[in-house]
């Protein structure tokens, strides 16, 4: 059945379009303001035209350089941790109990690490890493592996991922286990008159039940991986060196700390035009899917 | 089954290892923290744990936390309401432009945000005031909660709402006594998200509080950069952040997919 079409309906959402739109279009403004503009600081502004811009898109400059080095460390991360919970997620999805008290407690120790906030999951890893006081950096140590992650790039960069696959492997596996409820016993049970094999159950039957939330686990970890602030930053700082400085990071760096507000604002602006772009690839592959096998009932 | 049951267990652990190493450092003293390595507390001490609860520098921050977390919670869900069920029943000159708009706010880096928010909340002069991240906060959570509910008001079929138009239900009273029961799940799981994505976020509370309405993920920077490292004290106040979303997940356990599929599963 079709929708109606109401253009009263405006009114029912006029207040979630002005609340967002407070909070959204009006410090936009704001930025892209500063984004033309330069300053010698007591408030004096004056013009820059697209300066920042050419600057940011210029590899050969100090800020161009900078921003082209964290962008490619954010795919890179986004890469890895995709690369690990995906299969991760599906894995301990599939090895989920169908029934009984043991789903409860499952579920909720999955979901546990969810709703840590983000500096706590920072700080439980950067506790849990040192080689000193921590578990698992004294473990690693006593096994007569060389682990230090405030002074080792690779070890800083391990620790950053399986935080993050500690953190929202859960996400994956939740998503993936609502898709597996969703299929009848009857399938499994017409598989297993045929009998097929383990793997044949999983290509042909759970797979393909899986893969519209797959769609969304992947381009929610994308954006939300491409995004990361909190842990890496309570985590390394951003360190050694600059090793695991994501754009965020660096960004946060050149607004609240040296208030390079000019800089900052062209940054933001193209930081947000990849995550818009992204974000339109998501709502397209999304709808996409919607409307090709009608929309799930809930 | 039993390889299953194996890869459940060991991730299960997995998660659970940092957990119980936070718990296990928050029961001892500093000097067994930065002594040799034990793992359970020798000399249990719960003196980290009441030092939070009888300073009021500390627990101040949970009650500004709350606070911002339950305005916020409020706010998204009932604005979100009447929108969601205005985009699941009609079309209207740019629904899909302004739904996908919403989205695109809900993936926006809060770091981009930081600076500008600084300015708008100073300007109107709710800097450092629990109303200042709880607005702020609807930036993601109002977007999330349009979304959700979206989602499970499609699930009800339109005949309801034809059925009480024409047994003379006014809309507002059908939308309240009728409708709103009936999506009963699905404002759970919108108000959990809320909190959750509220309770978790550290850049723009920060950012926008100074003394006043400090939030404890907040205080508990401050102390991790202030000389002197109080271990046991990080790991308790780290520790009571976590009872909270323990609490809550109970209750929603059987739909939080759900909400993170945007109500799309």
């Amino acid at each position: 059945m079709e929708k109606p079409f109401n253009n009263r309906a405006w009114f029912m959402v006029l207040p979630v379009f002005i609340i967002v739109a407070f909070s959204a279009i009006l410090p936009l403004m704001t930025v892209v303001n500063y984004s033309v503009q330069d300053t010698f600081g007591n408030n004096q502004f004056f013009w820059n035209g697209i300066g920042w811009f050419k600057e940011l898109l210029d590899p050969s400059s100090e800020l161009g350089g900078r921003f082209i080095d964290a962008m490619f460390r954010n795919f890179l991360f986004s890469f890895l941790i995709l690369l690990i919970e995906i299969p991760l997620g599906i894995a301990v999805a599939l090895a989920m109990p169908r029934q009984g008290w043991t789903v409860s407690v499952s579920l909720v120790l999955l979901a546990l690490p969810l709703l840590i906030p983000w500096n706590v999951v920072g700080t439980i890893w950067q506790v849990f890493g040192r080689t000193d006081i921590g578990l698992l950096g004294w473990g690693l140590t006593s096994l007569g592996i060389d682990y230090n992650y405030v002074s080792g790039v690779l070890a800083a960069w391990i620790t950053i991922i399986i935080m993050d696959v500690w953190h929202w492997t859960s996400l994956v596996v939740l998503l993936c286990y609502a898709g597996l409820r969703s299929i009848p016993d009857a399938f499994y049970q017409a598989a297993r008159i045929d009998g097929a094999s383990r793997w044949a159950i999983f290509r042909a039957i759970q797979l393909p039940k899986m893969s519209r939330v797959l769609v969304i686990a992947v381009l929610l970890r994308f954006m939300d991986s491409f995004m990361i602030y909190t842990e890496p930053f309570v985590v390394t700082g951003g360190g050694p060196g600059n090793a695991t400085t994501f754009i965020s990071i660096d960004l946060v760096k050149i607004a609240l700390g040296q208030f390079d507000l000019g800089k900052a604002a062209a940054l933001s602006l193209v930081y947000n035009l990849i995550i818009l772009t992204v974000c339109w690839v998501f709502y397209t592959v999304m709808t996409h899917y919607e409307s090709k096998d009608g929309r799930a009932r809930p | 089954m039993r390889g299953s049951r194996f890869v459940l267990v060991s991730y299960i652990v997995f998660l659970l290892l940092p957990i119980y190493w936070l718990v296990n450092m928050s029961l001892k003293t500093n000097t067994e923290i930065t002594g040799p390595l034990t793992l359970f507390p020798h000399e249990l001490t719960f003196d980290n744990y009441i030092k939070i609860f009888t300073d009021s520098s500390w627990y101040m921050g949970y009650v500004h936390a709350v606070q911002y977390v339950v305005i916020n919670t409020v706010i998204s869900v009932t604005l979100a309401l009447p929108a969601a069920y205005a985009f699941s029943r009609y079309r209207f000159v740019g629904d899909k432009h302004l739904f996908f708009w919403l989205l695109t706010n809900r993936m926006a880096p809060a770091a981009v945000f930081a600076l500008p928010f600084f300015n708008l909340y100073q300007a109107v002069g709710l800097f450092d005031t629990v109303w200042a991240v709880a607005l702020a906060h609807c930036l993601f959570n109002v977007p999330l909660a349009v979304w959700i509910l979206e989602g499970f008001i499609s699930g009800v079929p339109r005949e309801i709402d034809e059925t009480a138009q024409i047994d003379g239900y006014s809309f507002p009273h059908y939308f309240v006594k009728i409708f709103i029961p009936l999506i009963g799940n699905g404002i759970g799981v919108a108000a959990f998200f809320c909190f959750m994505f509220s309770w978790v976020e550290l850049l723009l509370a920060r950012t926008l509080t100074a003394v006043e309405a400090k939030p404890i993920s907040a205080i508990m920077t401050r102390t991790v950069s202030a000389a002197g490292m109080d271990w046991g004290l990080l790991a308790a106040a780290g520790v009571l952040t976590i009872v909270p979303g323990a609490i809550v997940i109970y209750f929603v356990r059987n739909y939080i997919a759900k909400g993170f599929a945007l109500g799309r599963v």
